[in-house]
C-alpha cells in the first residue's frame, strides 16, 4: 500500500481537520432493494472477528520468559550491616539488603518496632495500639475498622472484627495481623489465639536481632525495649531469647 | 478450564478446515440494530481513597551509615535499582535465541500452538497463566534438570526451610523444594501432604525476607499448574498475597501479581473469595506504585479478572466504581513515562471492558477517547522509527478500544468531541494498516473496522480521506481478501452516501475500475455490497453509469445474475445504466 508522503508529515503536524465537504443526500439513495446505511459496528468480546487478535494475545502471554543471562546480577558489595537501630542482619548483595529494608522497616512501627506488609496497616497499629485517644473513644463507639480496604465497616471488639473479616471476606481464621492487647511479654492469650499453632515453634526462631533488652515486663504502649518482633504472620517473642548474634544474607 | 498447551506439549494441526467466511459476520453485523442499554451496576460501595504511594524513606541515610555509601553512590533510591530489572515485555526481545531446532519446526509449532488457541478459543476455554521464572535448568544445559521429588524430600525440605538454625540452610532447602515444584508431580506430592500448604503460607508471612521471597515463588510455581487441584491449593495464602500488594518490596509484589493472576484464571471458585476479600481495591492501592515491572504485572492480573465469564455482571461494575480506570487511562497516556508493556495490558483491560458494555459512558468522562486517540498518533510514529518490537501487540487492543468506544457516541455529538475532527487520526490509522500489512496481516480488519467506525457518521474523517489523498491506497487494499474486501467496500459506501460533493472528488479516478474488478470476484456478499457502492455513485455522479456502460459494466452485472441475493440489486442498476 503506497502512502503518500504528505501523510507523514500530516500526523507530525498540528490537530485539525480540512473543513467537511457539504452532505447532501438523495432519499433515493440505500433504497429498497438496495440497503446500505453508514453505521459504526460493535463486536462484543467472543466475537468471530476478535479471534484472530485473541491467539496473537494469548501466545503472547503463553511465551515462557525463562531467562539465564537476562538476569541482572545481584550488585555484590562488601558485607555491611543494617542499620536500622536493633536490627543487626548483614548483607553482601543490594537487592537483599533492598527487599529486607522494604518488608522489615518501610512500614514499622518506631514505637514497637513491630514490622508490617503495608502502610495502611501500620496506621492501624498506631491507632489502635499506642493511640489512648482511641481507647477512650472505643468505650463509646465502634472504633475498630475492617482491614480490607474499602470496607467501611467499624466494630466495638477486635475479636467482633476478626469474626467480620472471616465471615464476609473470607480471611483465614489465623490471618496473623491484630493481636489483642496484653501487659505482659507475651503478645497474647491462648484463648485469643484462634490460629492452629503449627509454626509456634518459629517464633523464636524468626525473631531479628533485638536490642539487648533486660527481661522485664513491658509497658503495653511505651517502652521501647521490646525487643523487635515481627506481629504479621508470627508469634511475638515469648521472652526474651533475642539473639545478638548477627544473621548473615545472601 | 485450564490452560492448554504449556511449553513442549504438541497437538495435532487440523487439517482440511476451511474458515468460515466472517464477512458475512460483518454484514450481518450492519444490518442488525445496536443493543444501546448498558447494563446497572451493583449498589457496590466505592472503596476509600488508597494512600498515596509513598517511596522508601530514609533510604540514602540508612546507606550513609551502613557505610557504603561509595557503592550506593552511584544507584539512586530502590526504585532505580528495579528499572534495572526486566519486565515481561522487555525479556520477549531476549527471547529468540538459538534452539536446537530449525526454522521450519518453530514454524511448525507455532501454527500447531496456533489452532489450539483458535481451537480453545471457538469453545469458550481460552485462558492462558503467565510464568516468572529466574533460572531456565532444562535450558541451560550443563545444569541439572528438573528434580522429581518424593514425600519425604518434600518434608525434609519443608521442615529445614520452617526449622533450620542456620539462615542459608533455610533458604537453599526452600530454593530445592522450589525447583522441584517445577515438576509437576511434586506438586501433586506436595498438596497431598498434610500441612505443607500451611507451613508453605508461615513461611511467605515471615520476617526473613529471602525466606519470603522463596515462600512466594514456591507458590508462583504451583498457581501456575494446568491441574487445577493445584492451583486451588493456593488458596490459602490468597489473602496474603493481597495485603502484600501494599507493601514495597516490588519484586515481591511482582510475584505476588503474576500468582494472583494465575490463580484468578483457573476457577470463578477462586475469584468468589478473591472479590470479598477485597483484590479490587487491593489493586486500586498498587496501581500507584511507580515500578513499571509492578505495573504490567497488575495489569496481567487485571485483564485475567475481566475476562472471567461473570467478569459484566460480577466484577466490572466494582472495578468502574474504583480509581482503577483512571489510573490505567493514565498509564495509557503517551509521554515520555509510557512504557510499552504496561500500556500494552491495561488496552486490553480496556477493551474487556468497553466490550462489555456495562457503562462506558463512565470511561468517556475519564477522558477515553482522548488517551486512545493520542495513543493511536503516538504509536504511528512508533512503527516509523521501530522495528520488531511488537507493537501491534499494543496497537491491536486501542484500536479496539476506540472502534468500540466510538459506538457509545450519539451521532449528534461526533462533531464535537475534539478527537474527532483531527485528522491525524486518519493519517495514523493508515500508517498503522500499512504496517499491519507488512507485520501482521491479520489486524487489517480490525483496522479497517476502526476507520469504519471513524468515517461511517462524519464528514469530516470523509473529507480527510478525499483531501489526504487515501481513497486510493485504500483501493490498493481490496483484492487482499473477502474480509477486507467488504471492509474497504463499506468505507467507501460511507464516503459516498454523503453526497454529490463527495463524489465529485473521487471522479475521474480509479474507482469504477477497480470496482469492475471486484464484479468478476464470485463471492456474493462482496459482490452485493460493490452493488450497494454502485447504486450511490450512479445516484450523485451521473457520469460513472456511462462510464460503467462504456467498460462493458453490464456483462459484468449478468455474470451474477443467478444469485437470489443479488437479483434485484443487479436489475435495478441496469436499469439505472441504461436509463438514467
Amino acid at each position: 500500500m503506497l502512502l503518500p508522503p504528505a501523510l507523514y508529515s500530516r500526523l507530525a503536524g498540528e490537530p485539525g481537520a480540512a473543513e467537511p465537504l457539504p452532505v447532501e443526500r438523495n432519499p433515493a439513495a440505500g433504497a429498497a432493494p438496495f440497503r446500505f446505511a453508514p453505521r459504526p459496528v460493535r463486536f462484543p468480546r467472543d466475537h468471530e472477528f476478535f479471534e484472530d487478535g485473541d491467539v496473537q494475545r494469548h501466545l503472547y502471554l503463553r511465551d515462557m520468559l525463562t531467562q539465564v543471562s537476562e538476569t541482572p546480577e545481584k550488585s555484590m558489595v562488601p558485607e555491611f550491616t543494617c542499620q536500622v537501630a536493633g536490627c543487626c542482619q548483614v548483607f553482601a548483595a543490594l537487592e537483599d539488603y533492598q527487599h529486607h529494608y522494604h518488608m522489615l522497616h518501610v512500614n514499622s512501627c518506631s514505637l514497637c518496632n513491630r514490622a508490617f506488609p503495608s502502610g495502611h496497616l501500620l496506621d492501624a497499629h498506631i491507632l489502635e495500639w499506642h493511640d489512648s485517644m482511641f481507647q477512650i473513644l472505643a468505650q463509646r463507639q465502634d472504633m475498630y475498622q475492617c482491614l480490607v480496604e474499602g470496607c467501611p465497616e467499624k466494630f466495638k471488639t477486635s475479636q467482633a472484627r476478626k469474626d467480620h473479616m472471616v465471615r464476609l471476606h473470607l480471611y483465614p481464621a489465623d490471618f496473623r495481623f491484630d493481636k489483642p492487647k496484653t501487659n505482659r511479654g507475651h503478645a497474647m492469650s491462648a484463648a485469643a489465639d484462634l490460629s492452629a499453632r503449627a509454626l509456634k515453634d518459629d517464633s523464636d526462631a524468626m525473631e531479628i536481632c533485638s536490642d539487648p533488652a533486660a527481661p522485664s515486663p513491658c509497658r503495653r504502649t511505651f517502652s521501647h525495649k521490646i525487643p523487635s518482633t515481627v506481629c504479621f504472620g508470627q508469634g511475638a517473642a515469648r521472652g526474651f531469647k533475642s539473639t545478638k548474634k548477627k544473621n548473615k544474607h545472601h | 478450564m485450564v490452560a492448554l498447551a504449556a511449553k513442549g506439549l504438541f497437538l495435532k494441526l487440523e487439517r482440511g478446515k476451511t474458515a468460515k467466511p466472517t464477512y458475512q459476520l460483518w454484514n450481518s453485523s450492519l444490518t442488525t440494530p445496536l443493543a444501546q442499554s448498558p447494563r446497572p451496576h451493583n449498589g457496590v460501595p466505592p472503596p476509600t481513597q488508597a494512600p498515596p504511594f509513598t517511596p522508601c524513606r530514609d533510604w540514602t541515610s540508612h546507606c550513609w551509615r551502613a557505610g557504603i555509601f561509595l557503592a550506593v553512590a552511584q544507584y539512586q533510591p530502590p526504585q532505580a535499582l528495579l528499572l534495572l530489572a526486566s519486565t515481561m515485555w522487555s525479556r520477549r526481545q531476549g527471547r529468540f535465541r538459538t534452539l536446537a531446532c530449525g526454522v521450519e519446526e518453530l514454524r511448525c509449532r507455532r501454527r500447531e500452538r496456533e489452532a489450539a488457541l483458535r481451537k480453545a478459543r471457538k469453545e469458550q476455554q481460552l485462558v492462558s497463566k503467565r510464568l516468572l521464572r529466574e533460572d531456565a535448568p532444562e535450558e541451560a544445559g550443563g545444569q541439572s534438570a528438573v528434580v522429581l521429588l518424593g514425600e519425604a524430600e518434600v518434608q525434609q525440605f519443608l521442615r529445614q526451610a520452617q526449622r533450620g538454625t542456620d539462615e542459608k540452610e533455610r533458604e537453599k532447602a526452600l530454593l530445592s523444594l522450589r525447583r522441584g515444584l517445577q515438576h509437576p508431580e511434586t506438586q501433586q506430592t506436595f498438596i497431598r501432604l498434610e500441612g505443607s500448604m500451611r507451613t508453605l503460607v508461615g513461611l511467605l508471612t515471615s520476617n526473613r525476607a529471602l525466606l519470603q521471597l522463596e515462600a512466594a515463588r514456591c507458590l508462583h510455581e504451583l498457581s501456575h499448574s494446568e491441574q487445577s487441584a493445584v492451583a486451588e491449593a493456593c488458596l490459602p495464602a490468597t489473602s496474603y498475597l493481597l495485603t502484600y500488594l501494599s507493601g514495597h518490596s516490588s519484586d515481591f509484589i511482582e510475584l505476588c501479581l503474576y500468582t494472583l493472576g494465575n490463580l484468578i484464571v483457573e476457577s470463578e471458585a477462586v475469584r468468589k473469595q478473591l472479590l470479598p476479600q477485597g483484590i479490587v481495591p487491593a489493586l486500586a492501592a498498587c496501581i500507584q506504585s511507580p515500578h513499571v515491572a509492578v505495573l504490567e504485572a497488575l495489569g496481567y492480573a487485571l485483564s485475567q479478572l475481566l475476562q472471567a465469564k461473570e467478569a459484566p455482571e460480577k466484577i466490572i461494575p466494582s472495578i468502574l466504581d474504583s480509581s482503577l480506570p483512571q489510573h490505567m487511562l493514565r498509564l495509557m497516556h503517551p509521554g515520555p513515562k509510557l512504557n510499552l508493556g504496561v500500556a500494552m495490558e491495561f488496552a486490553w483491560c480496556l477493551h474487556y471492558i468497553i466490550c462489555s458494555q456495562v457503562n462506558n459512558t463512565v470511561l468517556l468522562t475519564h477522558g477515553a477517547l482522548s488517551t486512545l486517540a493520542l495513543l493511536l498518533l503516538d504509536l504511528a510514529g512508533a512503527v516509523q522509527r521501530m522495528d520488531d518490537v511488537g507493537l501491534e501487540l499494543l496497537a491491536c487492543p486501542v484500536l479496539r478500544c476506540l472502534s468500540n468506544l466510538l459506538t457509545e457516541v450519539p451521532v449528534e455529538a461526533m462533531g464535537e468531541q475534539m478527537e474527532l475532527r483531527d485528522e491525524r487520526v486518519v493519517a495514523a490509522l493508515f500508517i498503522l494498516l500499512q504496517f499491519f500489512l507488512q507485520k501482521q496481516p491479520t489486524l487489517l480488519p480490525e483496522g479497517l473496522w476502526l476507520l469504519n467506525n471513524l468515517t461511517a457518521n462524519s464528514p469530516t474523517f470523509c473529507t480527510s480521506l478525499i483531501s489526504l489523498d487515501l481513497i486510493e491506497p485504500l483501493l490498493q487494499l481490496l483484492p487482499l481478501s473477502n474480509m477486507v474486501s467488504m471492509l474497504v467496500l463499506t468505507v467507501l459506501c460511507n464516503v459516498v452516501e454523503k453526497g454529490p460533493a463527495y463524489c465529485q472528488r473521487l471522479w475521474p479516478g480509479p474507482l469504477l475500475s477497480c470496482l469492475l474488478n471486484t464484479l468478476v470476484l464470485s463471492d456474493t456478499e462482496v459482490v452485493g455490497q460493490s452493488l450497494e457502492l454502485l447504486q450511490l455513485l450512479f445516484l450523485y455522479q451521473p457520469e460513472a453509469a456511462q462510464a460503467f456502460l462504456q467498460q462493458s459494466g453490464l456483462q459484468a452485472l449478468e455474470k451474477h445474475q443467478g444469485e437470489t441475493q443479488l437479483q434485484e440489486r443487479i436489475h435495478a442498476l441496469q436499469e439505472t445504466a441504461i436509463h438514467g
